[in-house]
C-alpha cells in the first residue's frame, strides 16, 4: 500500500465519522425543534448526509451502483422538503 | 510521481475539506439560535461539502483507471435543488411568523412603483 492509498483511506475514514457525527447533530435539531422550520430544514440536512455517507460507501466498497442510488436519495430528498414546505404553506401539497 | 498517485492525493484532500465543511454546517444548525440563521449554516456550507466529497468522488475513480463522471449529476442536481428548497424552508419561516417581520420603508407605505402620480415626486 502506498502512501497516497493509506491518506485516502485514512481521510475516508475522517469523512464518514464527520458525516456520522453530523446526523447525530441535525437528529439533535429535528427532536428539538423548537420550530416546524426547524424540523424540514434538519430532515433535508439528513437527506444530504446520507447522500454523503452512500457516495463513501461507494468509494470504500469500489462498486458504481451506489451513484445511481445517490441520484434517487437526491431527488426523493428534494420532493419531499418541497413537499412538506408546501403542505405547511399552503394546506395542501397538489392543489 | 504518476498521475495515479496524484489524484489519490487530491482525492484525500477533497475528502477532507469535505468532511469538515459537513461537520461546521451540522454543528451551526444546532448552535445558531433563530429559524433564520439557522437556515444559513446547513443550505450553503453542507451543500459545499457534499460537493467536495462528490469530486473526491471522481478524483479517485480517476486514479482507479476508470474515470466516470456521474458525480457532476448528483453535484449539479444538489447544487440546483438547494436554494430552491432554502427557499421554501425560508416561506416557511414567514409563514409561520416565527422570525422577525422586515422593517417598513422609511418614507412610502408601499413599494414606489405602486405610488399614485401625483406623489411620485414627493
Amino acid at each position: 500500500m502506498t502512501i497516497a492509498q493509506g491518506l485516502f483511506d485514512f481521510a475516508l475514514i475522517i469523512a464518514m465519522v464527520a458525516l456520522a457525527v453530523g446526523q447525530v447533530l441535525c437528529m439533535a435539531r429535528l427532536v428539538i425543534g423548537p420550530t416546524t422550520a426547524d424540523r424540514i430544514l434538519a430532515l433535508d440536512t439528513m437527506v444530504i448526509n446520507a447522500l454523503g455517507l452512500v457516495v463513501a460507501l461507494g468509494m470504500h466498497q469500489g462498486v458504481k451502483v451506489y451513484f445511481e442510488v445517490g441520484v434517487l436519495v437526491a431527488m426523493l430528498g428534494f420532493v419531499s422538503t418541497v413537499a412538506l414546505a408546501r403542505f405547511i404553506l399552503r394546506g395542501d401539497i397538489i392543489e | 510521481m504518476t498521475l495515479s498517485t496524484i489524484a489519490t492525493f487530491a482525492a484525500a484532500i477533497s475528502l477532507l475539506i469535505g468532511a469538515v465543511f459537513v461537520l461546521v454546517g451540522a454543528i451551526g444548525l444546532l448552535k445558531f439560535n433563530d429559524p433564520m440563521t439557522r437556515l444559513h449554516a446547513p443550505t450553503k456550507v453542507g451543500t459545499l461539502g457534499i460537493g467536495m466529497l462528490l469530486l473526491a468522488s471522481i478524483l479517485y475513480a480517476l486514479a482507479q483507471g476508470d474515470p466516470s463522471l456521474h458525480e457532476l449529476l448528483i453535484m449539479a442536481f444538489l447544487f440546483v435543488t438547494a436554494p430552491v428548497s432554502a427557499n421554501f424552508i425560508a416561506k416557511v419561516t414567514i409563514h409561520r411568523g416565527t422570525c422577525e417581520t422586515p422593517p417598513s420603508p422609511p418614507k412610502d407605505s408601499t413599494w414606489s412603483t405602486l405610488n399614485a402620480p401625483d406623489d411620485a415626486q414627493g
